[in-house]
């Protein structure tokens, strides 16, 4: 029998744990309630080990802090009855196992595991597949979300639940996590000071990750794709993104990144590929955009003209549709030294920055947000010559949005 | 009537310009679709070379041929035959073979480098604006005796649909954008052909979400397969209708 | 053979053909002459089809013209104008033309062995002359033998041995009873093969008699004299009828 990688940090831990704590371990065997009976009999820091084998349980509470660990293939199956683990305990682990199958209701949030006014908490290796909800974090500060498998088949808004959900969090890590199929891949609602790394977020209903009154927190080198959109983040202020993929979130309302009412953020190194919208901002604030690539989106950003005081420099904007499109006419936000692939000015005295401004937003851009039917004669053989007129005299263009420094040349970021 | 098609396709084949046309857009596709790795854009690069080029060249070659074989159908016409055989004879014998400089054109690229539904697409209403523009050349023919007023008659026409159309209902739908006119722009749509066609192709393309955002009907509606449907009776009966009065007015024309 | 009756034929304003009406008979060649804009091509266009009256009839061995095409298997025509697409070979245009007249399957072939088309029957059409088109014009009007020949200018551009070699045909068909109609500018060209002219003014025909007769009244012996005399005996004689108005 091969030794496992995960077998063999068990081994440790397990040693770790039963030195320094102290604790006992208790061995479950599958059986009637084997794993509730086993948590009543523990007492605080004690270690439990799950063996092999399929365990029909729901509304497991973990009240005292244990160390719960599966043994090989491990599955909690809560039979769509109810919530299946419960920890309330701080400085909890629960890790290596299979949860699947809560109850579905529409009165109560049905989760796999939910985390409730714990501290330190940490859910680890598990696989979390078929549940209405996945983690749920009520009220938790300090947990750690981590390498989770979290899966479900969601059809409906309505009938389903997100991945992570967080009701209530602050310097929570949530990391390393392959989570689709739920309405939102993680939702995170009045959480501060958190960080969301290395997620995979796919193929979910509404949005790969979803921002509400959430503040101080930042997401990193997360891939978001074919979502019903990528990221949505609203009414939260100082959100750091950088080094995300936004990709593939292509549909008749499908955005890269919605930005809704959100003050002080910064996008930085993101690559936005094939969104229909790439980043949508509405009501933003002293949002600093650099250095990320835009690329085959039907537009790279809309910007409306409620967003202010932002700046968007050194990005490459590759193949959009419409690299800009705007409501209003003055913008408020400064365009500096990006990359235009459309851009067909000149640079006469070699400093590889053109010497006659961009103007990223097209007149039919202006037309079709204005009046969003004139998009029938999209590629039309009239609007590209209304374009090319308009780019040598603009006279509907908001000629306030323009880059002074357009670069020459694709940046390497 | 099968012997005059036969003959006028075995003529046209071998027609320099004809050869030209087919090689002309055989380089435009080749260098499209091999230099440029992302196959959608490619495609809608050719489609916008399709809808430039195929009505206008179509419509001028197709008038042109018909002003310089009117000794040639006058002969035809003295032989025992009906009249309407001898026009639509010549009709299909052209028509035929400017499609076939299409299809081989870009159609043969297209099976090589970018095989798939949206080719399929721009090849069939390729083909299909090539038989409404000869069938409206036909027209132009028939109503007119002057090969000059003909031929101006043609660019026009060709000028019309390729761009005067579309001003005019971007005029449109200006005006009355405050009032629900999402059905009445489909209905208007379906009166130039080069339009539907464009469509057509965007609508098979990922681009299609572009037409669908903001809940535009264009995108539910023509994008159904009864939209599709709708949109190819439209196209065949831009083919039919010209031709019908063509027939029509050729019944009682002097040559 | 051909029965007009009372045709009428008007260009706008312009009446092209004015109540015509003529009897044209199997064995005989009829010249048609007179002054451009006198309606000959228009009443030979409208024997053909090519062109619809509005008024009269028209019948071709019993058969009517309007809205009717097999009365055409009985003509061959001769254009004055032969243009052909520009890549079709010689061989090409009489296949093309035999498979239309499908119901024919017997070949008058003495002209195209006569001009020697044989030899040059892989040319394109694109490469001919002009004189070598009439040529290929005049074979396909003879090819099926028909009952009737129509003939427009056929000897302009022919060089003389194939308009000599066309003439003999002509009269050939003739004494072997077909009508033929002949349009041409050239009288002397006519000469010798006509048995009948038809000369018409301002869309009407001015005279229909048979060269003899033509002969004995003007008392010429050349068709252009004859012609000639006819035009000025007839100008004096609207003088005349003038300086007889201006008596009174």
């Amino acid at each position: 029998m091969p030794i496992t990688g995960t077998k063999i940090l068990f081994a440790f831990t397990a040693l770790f744990l039963s030195c320094v704590c102290m604790g006992k371990t208790i061995r479950v065997r599958p059986g009637n309630n084997a794993i509730k009976s086993a948590i009543a009999s523990a007492t605080h820091g004690d270690t439990i080990i799950i063996s092999e084998g399929t365990y029909y349980e729901h509304d497991v509470h973990v009240t005292k802090k244990l160390f719960i660990a599966g043994e090989g293939n491990v599955v909690v199956d809560g039979q769509r009855k109810s919530e299946i683990f419960v920890l309330v305990a701080n400085g909890t682990v629960l890790q290596g196992l299979t949860i699947q199958n809560t109850g579905i209701s529409s009165m109560q949030d049905m989760a796999a595991v939910r985390i409730q006014n714990a501290q330190y908490v940490t859910v680890r290796n598990n696989k979390i597949l078929d549940n209405t909800y996945g983690v749920y974090v009520q009220n938790g500060s300090n947990c750690l979300v981590k390498d989770n498998i979290i899966r479900s088949g969601a059809v409906s808004e309505q009938n389903s639940g997100n991945g992570v959900h967080v009701w209530r969090g602050e310097h929570l890590r949530i990391e390393g996590n392959r989570i689709a199929g739920h309405r939102d891949g993680i939702y995170l609602e009045f959480v501060i000071n958190s960080t969301i790394h290395r997620n995979i977020s796919e193929k979910n209903l509404r949005y790969g990750l979803h921002f509400m009154f959430s503040h101080d927190d930042i997401y990193s080198k997360n891939v978001f794709t074919r979502n019903g959109s990528g990221v949505a983040v609203m009414f939260s202020n100082r959100v750091t993104m950088t080094g995300n993929v936004f990709k593939n979130n292509w549909g008749d309302a499908a955005y890269g990144l919605l930005l809704k009412e959100i003050t002080d953020g910064t996008i930085e190194g993101n690559l936005f590929e094939r969104n229909t919208v790439g980043v949508y901002m509405e009501g933003a604030t002293r949002i600093h955009t650099s250095k990320n690539t835009f690329q085959n989106n039907g537009w790279a950003m809309r910007i409306q003209a409620s967003s202010s005081n932002g700046s968007f420099t050194e990005n490459n904007f590759i193949s959009n549709s419409f690299d800009v499109a705007t409501n209003g006419t003055m913008v408020m936000n400064v365009f500096k030294n990006n990359y235009w692939d459309k851009y067909d000015g000149y640079d006469l005295d070699k400093d590889m920055i053109g010497d006659i401004p961009y103007y990223p937003v097209s007149l039919y851009a202006v037309v079709t947000e204005k009046v969003p039917t004139a998009m029938i004669l999209y590629r039309s053989f009239l609007t590209d010559i209304l374009d090319k007129v308009e780019k040598v005299m603009p006279s509907i263009i908001p000629d306030q949005l323009k880059d002074d420094n357009p670069v020459m040349k694709k940046l390497r970021l | 009537m099968k012997t005059i098609v036969k003959y006028v396709f075995l003529d046209l084949i071998r027609n320099k310009t004809i050869l030209v046309y087919t090689v002309i857009l055989a380089a435009l596709s080749i260098s499209v679709l091999g230099f440029d790795s992302n196959t959608s854009k490619g495609l809608l690069s050719l489609m916008n070379i399709s809808l430039l080029f195929v009505p206008i060249i179509s419509i001028l070659f197709a008038t042109i041929y018909f002003f310089n074989s009117i000794e040639f159908i006058e002969l035809l016409l003295a032989q025992p035959i009906k009249r309407q055989k001898v026009l639509l004879a010549e009709y299909i014998g052209l028509a035929s073979s400017l499609s076939l400089a299409y299809m081989v054109g870009i159609g043969v690229p297209l099976v090589v480098l970018a095989p798939g539904a949206a080719s399929f697409m721009l090849v069939s209403t390729g083909v299909l604006l090539t038989l409404i523009f000869s069938s409206f050349a036909m027209l132009i023919f028939v109503l007119f005796k002057d090969k000059t007023k003909g031929i101006g008659a043609a660019i026009i026409l060709s000028l019309f649909f390729t761009i005067l159309f579309d001003g005019l209902l971007m005029v449109f739908i200006y005006s009355f954008s405050d009032y629900p006119i999402d059905e009445v722009v489909v209905g208007i749509l379906s009166f130039n052909p080069i339009d539907l066609a464009r469509v057509l192709m965007l609508l098979k393309l990922d681009v299609a979400v572009l037409m669908g955002y903001s809940g535009a009907l264009f995108k539910k509606f023509l994008g159904s397969s009864a939209g599709t449907i709708y949109s190819f009776s439209f196209l065949l009966f831009w083919v039919v209708l010209p031709l019908l009065l063509s027939v029509r007015v050729f019944k009682r024309k002097d040559l | 053979m051909i029965k007009i009756e009372h045709v009428t034929k008007s260009f706008g304003r312009f009446k092209a053909l004015d109540d015509v009406s003529l009897d044209l008979e199997e064995g005989r060649t009829i010249s048609l002459l007179g002054p451009n804009g006198s309606g000959k091509t228009t009443l030979i266009k409208s024997v053909l089809g090519l062109v619809i009256p509005e008024r009269g009839t028209i019948e071709v061995n019993g058969q009517r013209v309007k809205n009717n095409w097999q009365y055409r298997s009985h003509i061959g025509y001769m254009p004055q104008i032969g243009r052909y697409p520009d890549n079709m070979t010689i061989e090409q245009v009489l296949n093309m033309i035999k498979e239309i007249r499908r119901e024919h399957t017997k070949y008058d072939n003495d002209l195209v062995e006569g001009f020697e088309l044989k030899k040059i029957q892989h040319k394109t059409m694109r490469s001919l002359s002009g004189g070598m088109r009439q040529k290929v014009s005049a074979c396909l009007a003879f090819l099926f033998s028909p009952d009737i020949l129509v003939l427009d200018e056929p000897t302009a551009g022919l060089d003389p041995v194939s308009s000599e070699m066309l003439k003999e045909k002509i009269i050939h068909e003739q004494d072997s009873g077909k009508l033929i109609l002949i349009t041409s500018h050239v009288l002397s060209d006519l000469e010798g093969i006509t048995s009948h002219i038809i000369y018409m003014q301002e869309g009407k025909p001015l005279f229909y008699k048979s060269t003899e007769e033509l002969q004995e009244i003007t008392g010429e012996e050349k068709l252009n004299r004859i012609i000639a005399h006819i035009i000025k005996g007839q100008q004096q004689a609207l003088k005349k009828g003038k300086e007889h108005e201006n008596h009174r």
